[in-house]
């Protein structure tokens, strides 16, 4: 028949740097108003936001959140939300708390306890939401109280703690210099060798691993980020990982639970991005008719979301115990609020199908230093609650005049 | 007898269609008027004209209503003089009374505030004039379709209407609930109420109508008087069908091999209405390099019996057997029977066929990913390949494989849902209205596409709603009706006229 023409869009016509820039304005945005978000509290704190300690800190009060996030990310993708990760936090810190202070347990019997404990209450949430269908909004803010009512009854409204030193260095402990040399190397009095090494290789690692997916795509024609954007972005995020390792190396060296954070991160990311799983999670919240259609157990990988959830809470959760060295009753009040915020400002769409593990960390992120920030400049939490509702606000209704624009 | 309606060379294009082309339409002051034609003749469009669903100026052409120059912007300027449109689909609320869902949008109030007294007296005088016997306060989802089609004319009562369009008012119900519904409106007729009716029921045109209007291809082709006693079954088919077949079709060899598909004593009952039996024991087969057309009108069941062997995508208590290459197969999920050797191609892409936000290349392979993957790991090389690879052979017309499906056109989307199922390398193919809404070139492209897969020895069923279109492909077509298949016939023995007689004579 007739040739037509070759149907065009604003994806196929990536070759303008501004085109490319329009259709990727996210991804950077969000990278961008972190960074701004950071220099603009360096300054009005003099300082002290990028301080050794202050970087620091910033990992160990975010690395809860951030955990939850990896999760939530695959539960708002599958197109559900889980409003009981902050209760399932409390519960399994009391939980561990009576195994290891009341019970004199081993941490290395309560972790893997709590950890399948957070798959159980994971699997009792997904399996009504995936097989029976009820909506994931009401089974998990069912879950909220029941978990929240839980923990209180596990520590009869008391607090319990102070938990072994083994556990606390589960969030508060860090990685001792395993490359001396490079101290005397530079002949520095205060450097963690191993941390500013680590830091190096990962940002070289990231460089490299950039390039590669570069060439490949060239291969196969798809849209190639314009040059200089690639120069620019690896400059700015292997100089961001350097300079954090450096800083954090200055300090005590690399937080363990950065490790624990970074490699879940890497998981996630490698299982939503280059797994069938993750595509079909990404299918199943995109069209879950049109997944079930193509062979997808679409009931069987919500219920999973849920389990992997549910676990990663309860990692969060112990990660939050330890960091507090107590288990209260209150822990994790409204964790589940700063999780989903995070995964939305990460550029999550509400209706699944949509959202990027990586997103969902910088989203953490950009929460963590707004509340450091304001925390240092002495901004009571009044106005945190406020600017940060704003901020949610604003990064949706962004998405959403993106999206509009392009349609 | 005067006219209450004259429809004056309406013509009304979308883009790229003409849906009407000049039709004329005259209805008499107390008539029941039928309107017969095949799906897409353009019966539903020109209704939507005449109610104001399309407003004046988006069409060309004058509608008379009661001897003045009638011009609707809207539904409720018709409803006003009394034209009261019941469509197909029922506009009730399942979850509100009857009572409510008579006054909906015209509640018996004053200052917002119901009298649920008169609402109730009132519902009840309209119940008992459509001879319906239910409490006012009766939950509309509790009572079945037929009653609940009453329920839309007691409604349309209540608006005092003067002229009252049916739009395949009997599709959904029972023989004992049509024949009630048939003698209302004869009842309603007594009482000087006119009435258009859509129905591809001739038996029933014939038995109730006064006049009968065929319109075919968005032109209204004859009109026929019951006084004259012209309206024959022959006739109407006739007029319906009696278009030229123009060369639209691409040469095919037919030869057909082994029996790939057989489908023996197949029932599914309503996934909601357990009692309500949607297929009734359909025995059919598929041989190896054969396109098998199933004819019938909207809402025969085709589409429900290729969803229920399609992995019980529809229906519950499903019973039959489907047998692949001789052997009985498990087709209870839809991997076991993608696994089996079956595809199902949508005939609602958007919805259930594609992840519109999603890449060409993901559509493609979300089928059969561990055909481009190691131990769960996708290497999206192999499936940029395998993508290209189709995008080229069945010439999907995109720079890329990296756009979203959700900016193609209807022509390609499709072509992309027949490379996802081609990619899973199924024995047979269910095609359920492949070439809906796409243009009359991708039409061309998708024909040429089936009939390369017969020649590799696929066998293909396919679904369509357009007569020509099966004639013009099919090597044998059956032919279905209310779900039963009520007939089969050759390449050779099948016509249009022939079709259709068994669909409305069955």
């Amino acid at each position: 028949m007739a040739a037509d023409p070759v149907e065009t869009s604003s994806d196929a016509q990536g070759n303008s740097v501004g085109q490319y820039l329009a259709n990727h304005l996210r991804d950077y945005g969000m990278v961008l108003a972190l960074i701004a978000i950071m220099a603009f509290f360096q300054v009005m704190t003099d300082g002290t936001m990028l301080r050794p300690v202050n970087i620091t800190n910033l990992f160990l009060q975010n690395s809860y959140i951030i955990i939850m996030a990896l999760g939530m990310l695959l539960v708002i993708v599958a197109g559900h939300i889980d409003l009981s990760v902050g209760s399932v936090v409390g519960f399994v810190g009391a939980l561990a708390a009576v195994m290891m202070v009341s019970w004199d347990w081993s941490i290395y019997l309560t972790i893997p306890c709590c950890l399948a404990v957070g798959i159980l209450i994971g699997a009792a949430q997904g399996y009504w939401i995936a097989y029976w269908r009820i909506p994931s909004f009401i089974v998990t803010l069912a879950g909220m109280l029941v978990f929240r009512g839980a923990s209180l009854w596990l520590l009869e409204g008391q607090s319990i703690g102070p938990f072994p030193r083994q556990f606390q260095a589960l969030s508060t402990g860090f990685i001792p210099d395993l490359l001396p040399f490079v101290k005397t190397l530079f002949s520095v009095d205060r450097l963690n060798g191993f941390g500013l090494v680590t830091g190096i290789v990962i940002a070289g690692l990231i460089v490299w691993m950039g390039l590669r997916g570069r060439a490949r795509n060239k291969a196969y024609g798809m849209v190639a980020e314009p040059l200089s954007f690639f120069v620019a972005r690896n400059l700015i995020v292997a100089g961001a990982i350097i300079f954090v390792s450096y800083k954090l190396s200055t300090f005590r060296g690399l937080p363990n639970v950065l490790i624990t954070m970074g490699v879940l991160t890497i998981i996630y990311a490698f299982l939503t991005e280059s797994t069938t799983l993750g595509r079909r999670i990404y299918a199943l919240g995109g069209n879950e008719k049109a997944a079930k259609l193509s062979g997808i157990p679409t009931e069987r990988l919500t219920f999973l979301t849920f389990v992997n959830m549910g676990m990663l809470a309860a990692l969060a959760g112990l990660v939050f115990a330890a960091r507090l060295n107590t288990a209260t009753p209150k822990a994790g009040v409204s964790f589940e609020l700063d999780v989903i915020a995070a995964v939305f400002i990460g550029g999550a769409s509400m209706s699944g199908g949509v959202g990027k593990i990586v997103g969902a960390v910088v989203g953490a992120f950009i929460m963590g230093v707004m509340n450091n920030g304001m925390s240092i400049m002495g901004i009571g939490i009044d106005y945190q609650q406020v600017i940060k509702g704003l901020v949610l606000l604003a990064a949706v209704i962004f998405d959403v005049y993106n999206k509009n624009k392009q349609s | 007898m005067t006219p209450l309606l004259e429809m004056r060379s309406i013509t009304k294009t979308f883009p790229g269609v003409k849906a009407l082309n000049a039709v004329n339409l005259t209805v008499m002051e107390g008539e029941i008027h039928a309107l017969v034609g095949e799906n897409g003749a353009g019966k539903s469009t020109l209704m939507k004209v005449l109610s104001g669903v399309y407003p004046t100026g988006s069409y060309d052409g004058e509608i008379h209503y009661d001897g003045q120059l009638a011009e609707f912007s809207g539904i409720t300027q018709s409803e006003d003089v009394g034209i009261i449109i019941i469509h197909q689909e029922l506009a009730l609320v399942p979850l509100l009374s009857i009572a409510e869902n008579l006054f909906i949008g015209n509640e018996c109030a004053r200052h917002g505030i119901v009298d649920w007294h008169e609402t109730f007296q009132r519902t009840e005088a309209l119940l008992k004039k459509v001879g319906l016997s239910e409490a006012p306060g009766t939950l509309v989802d509790r009572i079945g379709v037929g009653k609940q089609q009453l329920v839309e004319i007691a409604k349309a009562l209540s608006k005092d209407v003067r002229l009252l369009i049916l739009d395949e008012p009997t599709s959904a119900l029972s023989e004992k609930d049509s024949q009630a519904l048939l003698d209302l409106l004869l009842e309603l007729k007594a009482q000087g109420v006119t009435s258009i009716i859509i129905s591809h029921k001739l038996n029933e045109v014939r038995s109730i109508a006064d006049r009968v209007t065929v319109i075919r291809d968005g032109a209204a082709i004859s009109t026929l008087d019951a006084d004259s006693d012209e309206i024959t079954e022959d006739r109407i088919i006739r007029d319906m069908v009696g278009r030229d077949m123009a060369q639209r079709f691409p040469e095919r060899v037919s030869n057909p091999g082994d029996v790939l598909m057989e489908v023996r004593d197949w029932n599914v009952w309503h996934p909601q209405h357990s009692e309500r039996q949607v297929i009734h024991s359909a025995n059919l087969n598929v041989r190896a390099g054969e396109v098998v057309g199933i004819a019938g009108l909207m809402g025969a069941g085709r589409t429900e019996l290729a969803m229920s062997l399609f992995g019980r995508s529809y229906g519950r208590k499903i019973s039959g057997e489907v047998q692949i290459d001789g052997r009985a197969v498990d087709v209870s999920t839809v991997n076991r029977a993608i696994d089996a050797g079956i595809a199902y191609v949508t005939e609602d892409r958007k919805h259930l066929g594609l992840v519109l936000d999603e890449s060409i290349q993901r559509n493609i392979t979300l089928a059969n990913l561990p055909e481009v993957s190691s131990y769960g790991v996708i290497s999206e090389a192999e499936e940029i390949q395998v993508a290209e690879g189709y995008r080229k052979a069945i010439n999907i017309r995109t720079p890329g494989v990296f756009q979203k499906v959700v900016n193609l056109s209807g022509g390609n989307q499709q072509k992309v849902v027949l490379s996802k199922w081609l990619f899973a390398d199924p024995k047979v193919l269910i095609l359920d209205e492949p070439t809906r809404g796409i243009d009359v070139g991708a039409k061309y492209e998708i024909y040429g596409i089936i009939n390369k897969l017969v020649a590799d020895g696929r066998g293909v069923l396919m679904i369509s709603s357009e007569l020509p279109e099966l004639l013009g492909m099919c090597d044998r077509i059956y032919v279905m009706n209310e779900g039963v298949l009520v007939g089969e016939l050759t390449a050779a023995e099948a016509s249009q006229e022939r079709i259709m007689s068994f669909i409305v004579r069955s």
